[in-house]
């Protein structure tokens, strides 16, 4: 036996209530790299990134469901400083159930790959994505998801458009696929000159627009031109940077940080807490075995330190299995199409900061939790010890 | 020459505002080798007297004196050092610790030494040999009856081979005949291996296997069997 086995033992005397305590820990642990780097999303520009620095985007002044002419492309593809205009629809596909939920845009084949070129589509892919008329494009994870070839009719269902007969299962035809430069992009897109015939809404709309600028250092100068251009019409739109507009919509949850922080804060107080009454209630019961080791001649400073190493043991072993839980449930969501459209993926760095700074959180909560009971050993004086 | 001697003892407790005399001047010498049972009704201050020897308690006045150490000038550290080589503790209640084996609870006292594991272990299978109980080594007190757990605290006490054996009411919580065993085994530990034993009772037979037997009333000694002693 050697000291390490000693404090490990003595954790696990009470395997219930050492096993509750841990499963508190991992759930604790679990949220905070999940949520955290969630909100570490929602607080930072990792949407757009530099890519977005020379794209603005325009949508309906009132709501984001709102469609705008689709004549508003060659009317801001005129303005000085523009150097394209493209222009996306929320389709609000799925494939086959609609629990298989898709991201997919009704798009401007010649025009999107120019204006996103962060998405890498062969020559061949991308020339037959324009000339096909039912033509459908995906990334190549989603390819692979659901085992798709070059060449099948996919039947996409839309959940808002249906076709001019009634029904709300389309068919397109996968022409090719693309990568994309950042994890996590998931788009399927569609072939808008198709959609635009075909839905029974009527043609002339889009959704929003993505519009490629000359300088950055002119965004808002054009932004303001583009929304004064339609402030009096029927359909008025709102333009901001990428990275803003990802922002606002970002923005229509709420303040997804302060609440992830309030439930991270709620939920680690009360860890503290239960961690607190467990190395709390765990030195009570032994204050007269502590007496007798001190008796025995092990010095105070040596039982503080099994002490507090016990309550480290206690908070970082948990935290170090729902930090790994945590990361895979975030690849996980990544890698779903449909989790992913609701939550933005953090990016891996951002899961591993948050994993290493998890592992620092429990470290600190193991020392705030044991260094009461350790200084008390050191403390304790063997007489008071041994009629406790 | 004294191996252990105390010279003008005086111990006091506070209790709130009430000072509480415990041990008044008492003088007490002991020579290696000697066996001495330290009898007095309850608070006569026996029990403090076994932890002044055994370094676990200070005096409020007075030298305490054990092997040319004198206890008095030793810190806290330096004290716990000193009881881990110089003195083996039995208690009335065994204090094992319940989730180690016996084997892990001999072994414990060696912890604080250099040995190797594999030494530690042959060491505290010898101290369980001494005490008849080698093949309980891998049992857990809860498994042992309050006999045998007593034998598994003596050989806790004996396996760092300390000179002075420091027994609280060893067979208080035994019944005759495990009682006498455990005062056989104090007997041999005394006699074949030359361990100094103090040893507190309220029971006069268990007093009878001792070489000396010394009364404490009220913090003095009243009366005293064979041994050299001036209070």
């Amino acid at each position: 036996m050697t000291s390490v086995g000693f404090v490990w033992k003595n954790l696990y005397r009470k395997k219930t209530r050492t096993f509750l305590t841990f499963f508190c820990l991992f759930i604790a642990f679990l949220l905070y790299v999940a949520l955290g780097s969630i909100a570490v999303v929602f607080s930072i520009d990792t949407v757009s990134g530099e890519l977005g620095a020379n794209r603005l985007q325009t949508s309906a002044k009132y709501s984001m469901i709102d469609d705008i002419p689709k004549r508003y492309v060659d009317e801001i593809s005129q303005l000085d400083g523009v150097e394209l205009v493209t222009h996306m629809s929320w389709f609000g596909g799925y494939y086959q159930e609609p629990s298989n939920m898709l991201v997919t845009f009704p798009v401007n084949p010649s025009t999107f790959f120019r204006v996103y070129p962060e998405y890498e589509i062969s020559d061949e892919h991308l020339s037959a994505f324009i000339e096909t008329r039912r033509g459908m494009v995906a990334p190549l994870s989603i390819v692979e998801q659901y085992q798709w070839n070059v060449g099948d009719i996919v039947p996409i269902g839309s959940q808002i458009y249906p076709q001019k007969d009634g029904n709300y299962t389309w068919e397109f035809e996968l022409v090719g696929y693309y990568v994309p430069e950042q994890e996590g992009q998931t788009a399927v897109l569609l072939q808008y000159d198709y959609f635009d015939e075909a839905n029974a809404f009527g043609p002339g709309s889009v959704g929003w627009l993505a519009i490629q600028i000359t300088d950055p250092q002119l965004g808002p100068e054009i932004a303001q031109k583009i929304d004064s251009m339609y402030i009096n019409s029927s359909d008025p739109v709102r333009t901001a940077t990428e990275s803003e507009a990802n922002r606002q919509f970002l923005a229509q949850y709420g303040n997804i940080t302060l609440m992830m922080s309030g439930i991270l804060i709620a939920v680690f107080f009360t860890i503290l807490l239960v961690c607190a009454n467990t190395m709390a209630q765990a030195f009570r019961e032994r204050i007269a075995e502590l007496g007798v080791l001190k008796t025995i001649g092990f010095n105070d400073y040596k039982l503080g330190l099994w002490m507090l190493s016990e309550a480290i043991l206690l908070s970082v072993l948990p935290a170090i299995f729902g930090v790994i839980i945590g990361m895979g449930l975030l690849v996980g969501v990544g890698s779903s199409g449909a989790a992913a459209m609701f939550l933005p993926t953090p990016p891996m760095s951002v899961v591993f900061s948050t994993a290493i700074s998890s592992l620092a959180l429990a470290g600190a909560l193991g020392v705030l939790v044991g260094a009461i009971p350790a200084l008390t050993t050191t403390r304790m004086s063997i007489v008071d010890a041994m009629h406790a | 020459m004294a191996f252990i001697e105390l010279t003008r003892v005086v111990k006091n407790y506070e209790k709130g505002s009430e000072v509480v005399h415990v041990l008044q001047d008492l003088n007490l010498t002991l020579h290696e080798g000697d066996f001495l049972a330290l009898m007095g009704p309850s608070g006569s201050g026996k029990s403090t007297l076994l932890n002044l020897i055994g370094g676990i308690d200070q005096p409020t006045a007075g030298n305490v004196s054990v092997d040319g150490a004198n206890l008095g000038n030793m810190s806290g550290s330096q004290l716990a050092k000193w009881r881990s080589a110089t003195i083996g503790f039995v208690f009335q209640f065994y204090n094992l610790l319940p989730f180690l084996t016996a084997e892990r609870n001999v072994e414990l006292p060696l912890l604080l030494t250099n040995l190797r594991g594999s030494q530690r272990k042959e060491n505290a299978l010898t101290a369980l040999r001494t005490v008849s109980l080698e093949d309980r080594a891998k049992h857990k007190p809860g498994e042992l009856s309050g006999g045998q757990q007593q034998r598994v605290a003596i050989a806790r006490a004996i396996v760092a081979d300390p000179k002075i054996l420091v027994c609280d009411e060893p067979t208080g919580d035994l019944d005759r005949q495990s009682a006498q065993e455990i005062l056989a085994l104090l007997e041999t530990l005394n006699d074949r291996f030359g361990k100094t034993i103090i040893m507190v009772t309220h029971d006069p037979l268990a007093a009878e296997h001792a070489k000396t037997v010394l009364h404490l009333d009220k913090g003095v000694l009243v009366e005293s069997e064979q041994a050299e002693v001036s209070a």
